[in-house]
């Protein structure tokens, strides 16, 4: 099990270093430095000094890859690739454009994030599991049809929609509670309910019919028809029976993406005004501050790859038959 | 008039022409046949082909651009012709005049009011506080009061031109096909309903507005109309561009394993490590920059609207190949191991023929299913990337632009929520369709399917 996850964390390296590689062609070689100076500076009327003052600033003015001038190891390290894109393996993400530092930032903004991101995940997946179910139980009728073309109604509706309506009807129709901004004290679920609430809402469509699918697979099999010539009922046989065989199938997409729950959510921040790490990244895309998108990719990049990797952990527990090796 | 081709319009007509090609080319294949004949036996099917088949015509008719001649000005020395700046399209000559009107602000649906008071001043020169008449609704009526009346007889007058069309239309093809199997009667509904509705929306539309007006003034309902052209083409164009990518390198994996196989590997894992929306978000930055440093590239603003959403299309295609990458490749390293492909080694059969005899035949469900799938997922993306600020430019109109623009307008005081209705129904029908055709297929197509009733 330990050699395994030392095994696949070696594996991980070299994929990193390709999203690093990857980053950071697209953020100096396709857009180089001079380009960036001149957007930060305002794009006309900018003189050839005042780049250069901005890059010596902000540290872009050594070469990209291999410094000639300097001797030694030097040449390697004095370089904007190894200063820029290399110091992210050591998680040291220097400063924002705007010289704010990106670390402190991060773990500040991380917690918000996760208010959000865990609860509506944990309960979402709950709701949807039994959402899905509950047609199963009704399957081959008239009912389940209605139902799976109501998911894929609710599927068919962009989240944005799905965000202004319930800011709508909660918060401007009802006035149930505040329509955004967010409060660190107790009184944060206040600010939660909502954007939760919303993003549970929105996840039911697609969610509960492909747990739905899961579901009907293992229900076609002969252990089920064995429990119900047993005599078993129908929800002993569904959550007895049919839940834990379909685990597997469920956990391959669910666990990946909770490492990822850190990164927030870019939509559902900005609009309810919680200050996480998905409104930062939308900050930072908006004023095109390429120090916070590079690092939010890398970190990125990281949690994804643990996921892949707890996904494949949780395999072993969810069925004893699976052995990594 | 002078016609104004952009590289989008090339691309979808050629995209149209090529899978009509393929269709034709597999017409003979009995398979094939059997699977669609499977897709279009059910009433939903039929139904959902002619709403998509309707949003693609709409579509192509607003691909086909011009630029209006000037009138020659007294004086004008030479026989030059001067052109305006204004790009327009096939379509917009077909809703007419629904296209250039504008009012001042913002109006509801089927009003004569402006929904701001602003002040004005009466024949004695004293001003007051009033909400002013609009410039181009209801011009025609003698009186405010006989709005109703004028609204029903209209839209009467309109369904008959509909129901005329539809005649016209829906009649030789029952003609074609009262012999059939397959349920076409819910086909000839649906078309009809749809005629009808164009020919109401024209008819009413140009007398008022149908969905009232934006904060800048324009028709709602044109500006989402016009929104179906960005949906469409983003849908087909992106997926067409993933599509080559994906299916070379899974098939390269999976047929020659070893260190292509390796690489692909790699390749895609790095692919989607990243989370997707920054690599887009990225990706479209770095374009952004290089177009804005570069604006003497494109004559008109629209060009360079259309640059820049072709770059989009690239970018979401190229980012998102690893998921049907990963299918292809696991389906080929399937079907390389079965028998007829190892006899055909043998034989001395050779790589490239194995591949398009053997190979490629087996894996076109897959690629068929993605089709289909992702295009819906891509016109839901639309909204979310123009919101975030890196999906289409603001000069060009889509349904994310006008949902971004808009999206503040409901906490107004009395609440504005025509601007989202339009771009709602109008996204909410293109994509449910999608969704919905894109089950049958996958039900007729995949083998492993267990979508369908069967259970």
């Amino acid at each position: 099990m330990l050699a395994y996850i030392i095994r696949r964390l070696i594996y991980a390296v070299p994929i990193l270093i390709g999203v690093n590689l990857l980053t950071f062609i697209l953020f100096f070689i396709v857009n180089t430095p001079d380009d960036m100076a001149r957007s930060q500076l305002g794009e006309k009327y900018v003189t050839a000094d005042a780049i250069e003052n901005w890059k010596k600033e902000n540290g872009y003015d050594k070469p990209l890859f291999l410094n000639s001038e300097q001797a030694g190891l030097y040449s390697v390290t004095d370089t904007i690739f190894f200063t820029k894109s290399l110091k992210l393996f050591v998680f040291d993400f220097g400063q924002s454009e705007s010289g704010r530092d990106i670390t402190t930032d991060v773990s500040r903004r991380m917690w918000p994030s996760l208010a959000l991101a865990l609860p509506s995940f944990v309960i979402g997946i709950g709701v949807n599991i039994c959402v899905a179910l509950m047609v199963v139980m009704f399957r081959a009728t008239p009912l389940d049809r209605a139902a799976v073309v109501l998911f894929v109604g609710l599927m068919s509706i962009s989240y944005l929609f799905y965000i202004i309506g319930g800011q709508y009807l909660i918060s401007k129709m009802w006035r149930l509670v505040p329509i955004s901004g967010f409060d660190a004290s107790s009184q944060a679920w206040k600010f939660l309910i909502l954007p939760i609430t919303v993003g549970v809402v929105a996840g039911i469509g697609a969610g509960a019919r492909w747990y739905r699918t899961l579901f009907l697979e293992e229900s076609g099999q002969d252990y089920v028809r064995t429990a119900r010539a047993k005599g078993l009922g129908e929800m002993t046989i569904l959550f007895r029976h049919i839940l834990p065989n379909a685990l597997i199938p469920i956990l391959t997409g669910v666990v990946v993406v909770i490492p990822s729950l850190f990164m927030g959510s870019l939509l559902m921040e900005s609009f309810f005004g919680i200050p996480g790490l998905g409104s930062y990244m939308l900050d930072a895309i908006r004023s095109q501050d390429f120090a916070i998108v590079r690092s939010m990719v890398f970190i990125g990049s990281i949690l994804y790859i643990f996921g892949l990797i707890l996904t494949d952990i949780s395999y072993t527990w969810a069925d004893p038959r699976v052995r990594l090796n | 008039m002078t016609t104004v081709i952009l590289w989008t319009d090339i691309l979808i007509y050629a995209l149209v022409v090529a899978i009509s090609f393929f269709f034709w080319n597999l017409r003979k294949d009995l398979i094939t046949r059997e699977r669609w004949s499977q897709v279009f036996s059910s009433r939903l099917g039929m139904v959902s082909f002619v709403v998509i088949a309707f949003y693609i015509l709409v579509a192509l008719l607003d691909s086909l651009h011009f630029r209006d001649s000037l009138e020659s000005v007294e004086g004008q020395a030479s026989d030059k012709v001067y052109y305006g700046n204004t790009v327009r399209s096939a379509l917009d000559t077909v809703l007419g005049d629904m296209s250039t009107v504008h009012e001042r602000t913002y109006s509801a649906p089927f009003a004569l009011n402006s929904f701001e008071k602003v002040n004005l001043r009466d024949d004695q020169g004293v001003s007051y506080r009033d909400f002013p008449a609009l410039e181009h609704a209801g011009v025609h009526l003698a009186s405010p009061e006989d709005k109703a009346g004028d609204i029903v007889i209209q839209s009467l007058i309109g369904l008959l031109i509909g129901l005329g069309f539809s005649v016209l239309l829906v009649g030789p093809q029952w003609w074609l096909t009262r012999h059939s199997d397959l349920p076409w009667q819910s086909a000839w509904i649906t078309q009809v309903v749809i005629i009808c509705i164009v020919a109401w929306m024209i008819r009413v539309g140009n007398l008022y507005h149908i969905l009232g007006t934006d904060l800048a003034g324009n028709d709602v309902l044109y500006k989402s109309i016009k929104g179906v052209r960005t949906g469409v083409l983003l849908g087909s164009l992106a997926t067409l561009i993933m599509l080559p990518i994906a299916v070379s390198l899974g098939i390269a994996a999976g047929y020659f394993k070893g260190w292509v196989d390796d690489l692909v590997q790699y390749l895609y894992t790095t692919l989607s490590s990243i989370p997707g929306v920054l690599l887009i978000a990225a990706s479209v930055l770095m374009f952004q920059v290089y177009i804005d440093l570069n604006p003497d590239m494109f004559e008109v603003g629209l060009e360079k609207a259309d640059a820049k959403f072709l770059a989009l299309c690239f970018i979401l295609g190229v980012t998102s190949w690893a998921t049907l990458c990963r299918l292809v490749r696991a389906e080929t390293l399937k079907i390389s191991q079965l028998d007829y492909v190892q006899a055909a080694h043998a034989f001395g059969v050779s790589h490239g023929r194995i591949i398009r005899r053997h190979i490629l035949p087996n894996i076109t469900h897959i690629i068929l299913i993605t089709f289909v799938l992702e295009f819906s997922a891509l016109v839901l993306a639309e909204a979310v990337l123009s919101y975030i600020g890196v999906g289409i430019d603001p000069a060009m109109a889509s349904w994310g632009n006008i949902i971004n623009s808009a999206r503040t307008e409901l906490s107004r005081d009395p609440a504005v929520w025509w601007t989202l209705t339009g771009a709602f129904c109008f996204m909410f029908m293109l994509v449910l369709s999608a969704n919905l055709f894109s089950d049958l297929v996958r039900d007729a197509f995949d083998p492993k399917s267990t979508t369908g009733d069967q259970a």
